[in-house]
């Protein structure tokens, strides 16, 4: 059987996922969705992966849930849908996460590419909540993600409308960090992981956790955590060798511990 | 392949489009712009296709919109001449201006209004000497379109492309020439020969390179100095990865002819 998603490490304790279902424009059915967060579980556990890249296709990064799907599920049936475990448990993944977009991330795409820490795109990538058009709403935490991100004008707009979005507006709007042509933002994401992978994996970690609460506390509450973070690094190895390897003027080597 | 308002042509790679609407000037209709769409659209991606040449029938290239096609009842509401342009001439200006290859606009006669700015949507102008270029849009209290405002003060500077629009006068081919606005000029009689050419020398270079060329010089005129420094380093990796570029290389070692392919 084809594989929902393929695997490689194309730089050191860097692992790269293709969505690779391009005939079903990577769709994200059940069986993807829950493929990607086994391999996140094991990327969790694994000291071998310091960062994640998720990617699609040059054409398609992912266009939506699959509707045939969710065409199936009546309101009981949703009820007991597996699909918002699953989406908590990529937004709970721990180590840094990278998506490289090209081509389209819409519905469910565009929410995939809304749990990443950094995304970075193609000149070709488009983004849309088309959801409104079948009469729904996004339902992975588009309403929630990109209003947080571009404010209530752009989110109320987009979602209400279902307007395609070019990779210039998704930079322009902070949605990513970066556009390069489309043949290079695979290479230039795994690069800037490469980059990441090389860091303190625990200061990563608290790195993490520290701007993803924002979203959840007042100011002075994530002042007061980003401070506790900071008194825990400094039980750690990895914060004196960063220290000494500047005094000495060397590349530090950083263990995870 | 068969269409009621242009002549097409395919020959050692290069793609002919010929406006074929001479009693009008060549003018736009709708019909004629579905025509011209279709085959762009085609050539965009048919690899066969390495150079394209546009041109018009008769002796005129292209006078623009066929006002005999828009409602000009001067008692009815007003038009939204966004429409067409949003619809028509847009999309083809955008169509030029990525085709992923060389397009040549051969000159052939008079290119006014809507019919100027699809010459200077493309890479390379060449006009016969009796050509004229006129931006006649404010003659009729219209604003130039077909990005005729872009790429006019880019091609021959602020104030040649505010007298130009603002006056409408007829440019001649010498006189564009003169300002930068075409690559060249030919006599009428040698319009064709010297365009073929062109177009066969162009049809057997490295086309995806030329695609990258074509692209970096579009990107300029909205780009900083450092974003195109970052562009060029970009495009620049792209083509390193292409069979031309091996192939030229190769050429140069065995101090012969590169054989390029266009990939």
């Amino acid at each position: 059987m084809q594989e929902l998603i393929t695997q490689s490490y194309p730089a050191e304790k860097v692992l790269l996922l293709s969505l690779n279902r391009l005939e079903k424009r990577n769709a994200l059915n059940n069986a993807t969705l829950r493929h990607l967060v086994e391999l996140l579980q094991q990327a969790e556990q694994n000291p071998d992966v310091g960062v994640v890249v998720i990617t699609g296709h040059a054409s398609c990064f992912a266009a939506g849930a699959d509707l045939a799907e969710l065409a199936d599920l009546d309101v009981v049936n949703l009820q007991l849908d597996e699909r918002p475990q699953l989406w908590q448990k990529i937004d709970s993944f721990s180590k840094p996460l990278i998506v490289a977009v090209n081509g389209y991330a819409l519905g469910a795409g565009f929410e995939l590419v809304l749990h990443a820490d950094i995304v970075l795109c193609g000149e070709n990538a488009k983004f849309a909540l088309p959801e409104i058009g079948l009469g729904m709403l996004p339902g992975a935490g588009g309403t929630q993600r990109l209003a947080r991100l571009v404010g209530q004008q752009l989110a109320m707009r987009w979602a209400m409308t279902g307007e395609m979005l070019s990779a210039e507006q998704a930079l322009q709007h902070g949605i990513c960090s970066q556009v390069s042509p489309t043949a290079l933002t695979v290479q230039y994401a795994v690069e800037l992981a490469g980059k990441i992978a090389r860091q303190a994996p625990l200061a990563l970690r608290v790195i993490k956790q520290s701007i993803k609460n924002i979203h959840e506390t007042s100011l002075s509450q994530g002042l007061k955590l980003e401070r506790q973070s900071f008194v825990w690094l400094a039980a750690t190895q990895d914060r004196q060798e960063g220290i000494s390897a500047f005094f000495e003027k060397r590349k530090p080597v950083f263990k995870g511990q | 392949m068969d269409y009621q308002h242009i002549l097409v042509k395919e020959h050692n790679q290069v793609g002919y489009l010929t406006l074929n609407r001479p009693k009008q000037l060549n003018s736009f209709n709708v019909a004629m712009h579905q025509e011209v769409a279709e085959v762009l659209k085609n050539w965009t991606v048919n690899p066969e296709i390495r150079c394209v040449v546009i041109s018009g029938e008769g002796r005129g290239f292209c006078a623009g919109q066929d006002l005999s096609d828009r409602v000009v009842d001067p008692d009815a509401a007003a038009p939204d001449l966004g429409v067409s342009i949003e619809k028509f001439y847009n999309p083809l200006i955008k169509t030029l201006v990525n085709m992923p290859k060389p397009v040549i606009c051969a000159v052939n006669g008079v290119a006014a209004g809507a019919g100027a700015n699809i010459a200077l949507a493309c890479d390379l102008v060449i006009a016969a000497k009796s050509a004229s270029f006129i931006q006649a849009f404010c003659r009729l209290g219209l604003v130039p379109d077909s990005g005729g405002t872009w790429f006019l003060p880019r091609a021959v500077g602020h104030a040649r492309a505010m007298g130009l629009a603002l006056l409408g006068d007829k440019l001649s081919a010498e006189d564009a020439k003169q300002l930068g606005m075409i690559w060249d000029v030919a006599e009428d009689a040698e319009l064709q020969d010297k365009v073929t050419a062109l177009a066969e020398r162009l049809a057997k270079q490295p086309t995806f390179g030329l695609s990258l060329i074509k692209k970096a010089i579009h990107q300029s005129s909205h780009n900083t100095f450092e974003q195109q420094l970052t562009l060029e380093r970009d495009l620049q990796r792209i083509a390193g990865r292409s069979d031309d570029y091996r192939e030229g290389v190769q050429a140069f070692m065995q101090k012969r002819e590169p054989n390029y392919t266009g990939c």
